[in-house]
């Protein structure tokens, strides 16, 4: 049996760093989160740097990421929502090279940690929560009771909303964790194969490749639904339905 | 029965969430030729949310196989 498929996830700290008994060392996993950050700012720094009409290869690719952000937030929120489009943006960009510098072997992928994308969640819940309040007062009590609904079905009605309003940071981390965990896992599994079946060993390196690109299709997609479900969310905090 | 078999069989019937995965991927893809056969003006704004849907139910087949993973390794 080789190693367990899971090892790939072990957080080893790289400076061990102490705050006051609080272990708060710099990981494996804040230096993947480095690294995407650093790819990140130079993506988008370097390539506007010479701005031009006519845009190059890089100014298109930073261009392409930018629109496709703010269209999205134009689609679900519609014109308030550009106030938040900074940390929409940067909230997709942070999940979307997290999960393509997770893909690059031997990397560590910080996404596929409950802890990274709890808190991502929660932070966006919070927020957008805050917001309703803000915006509507205690009106933003209504969401949960749809109109017209009849007095009868109402305290059914209202746990069941309250329920589903609260499973949205759980629902959101969670599947963003688990996509980049399973995948991780059967990558490693297929990869165990290829040596185990010697001579034809060629057979899950194909397969391999296949779930290799499917990886990198789920890797993007769920970067994307991670935000678009944050921008759907912040329209019903906004708009309320 | 020893507990390592029932350990495969666990997983196995735990991979079995993912009929319902496959299901609803076919669902998906099969409602978006529907739509953009009757309507191919229609084709961008659906496969906006075509995409959603499937990366949703992606997600559920991911979950049967997080949890067979879990049985046969955890």
């Amino acid at each position: 049996m080789a190693a367990s498929p899971v090892e790939q996830f072990r957080i080893e700290p790289l400076v061990p760093i102490k705050l006051g008994g609080v272990d708060a060392s710099f990981t494996n996993s804040s230096l993947s989160m480095v690294i995407a950050v650093l790819i990140v700012s130079a993506l988008l720094v370097l390539s506007v740097r010479r701005r031009a009409v006519i845009p190059g290869r890089w100014q298109s690719a930073a261009e392409m990421l930018y629109e496709a952000t703010a269209n999205m937030i134009r689609d679900t929120v519609g014109t308030e929502g550009r106030r938040y489009f900074p940390f929409i943006f940067t909230l997709f960009m942070f999940l979307l090279f997290g999960n393509l510098v997770g893909l690059v072997p031997y990397n560590f992928t910080y996404t596929s940690h409950v802890a990274v994308t709890a808190a991502l969640a929660l932070v966006v819940f919070v927020g957008v929560t805050i917001i309703g309040f803000a915006k509507h007062g205690f009106g933003y009590l209504r969401m949960f009771l749809p109109e017209g609904t009849p007095i009868a079905i109402a305290p059914l009605l209202v746990a069941i909303e309250i329920l589903s309003y609260l499973s949205r940071p759980f629902s959101l981390a969670m599947r963003l964790a688990i996509n980049m965990l399973v995948g991780h896992v059967l990558l490693q599994l297929l990869a165990g194969f290829v040596i185990a079946l010697g001579v034809i060993g060629f057979v899950p390196i194909g397969f391999m490749g296949a779930i290799f690109l499917l990886e990198l299709l789920v890797a993007v997609l769920q970067a994307y639904v991670f935000t678009i479900l944050c921008c759907i969310y912040l329209n019903d905090a906004i708009h309320m339905h | 029965m020893d507990a390592s078999a029932a350990k495969l069989i666990g997983a196995g019937l735990a991979a079995m969430g993912v009929i319902g995965a496959g299901i609803g991927i076919g669902n998906v893809w099969g409602s978006w030729i529907t739509a953009v056969a009757r309507n191919p003006a229609a084709k961008n704004v659906v496969q906006t949310n075509t995409w959603i849907g499937f990366a949703l139910v992606e997600a559920v087949a991911l979950y049967a196989l997080a949890v067979a993973f879990m049985i046969l390794y955890g």
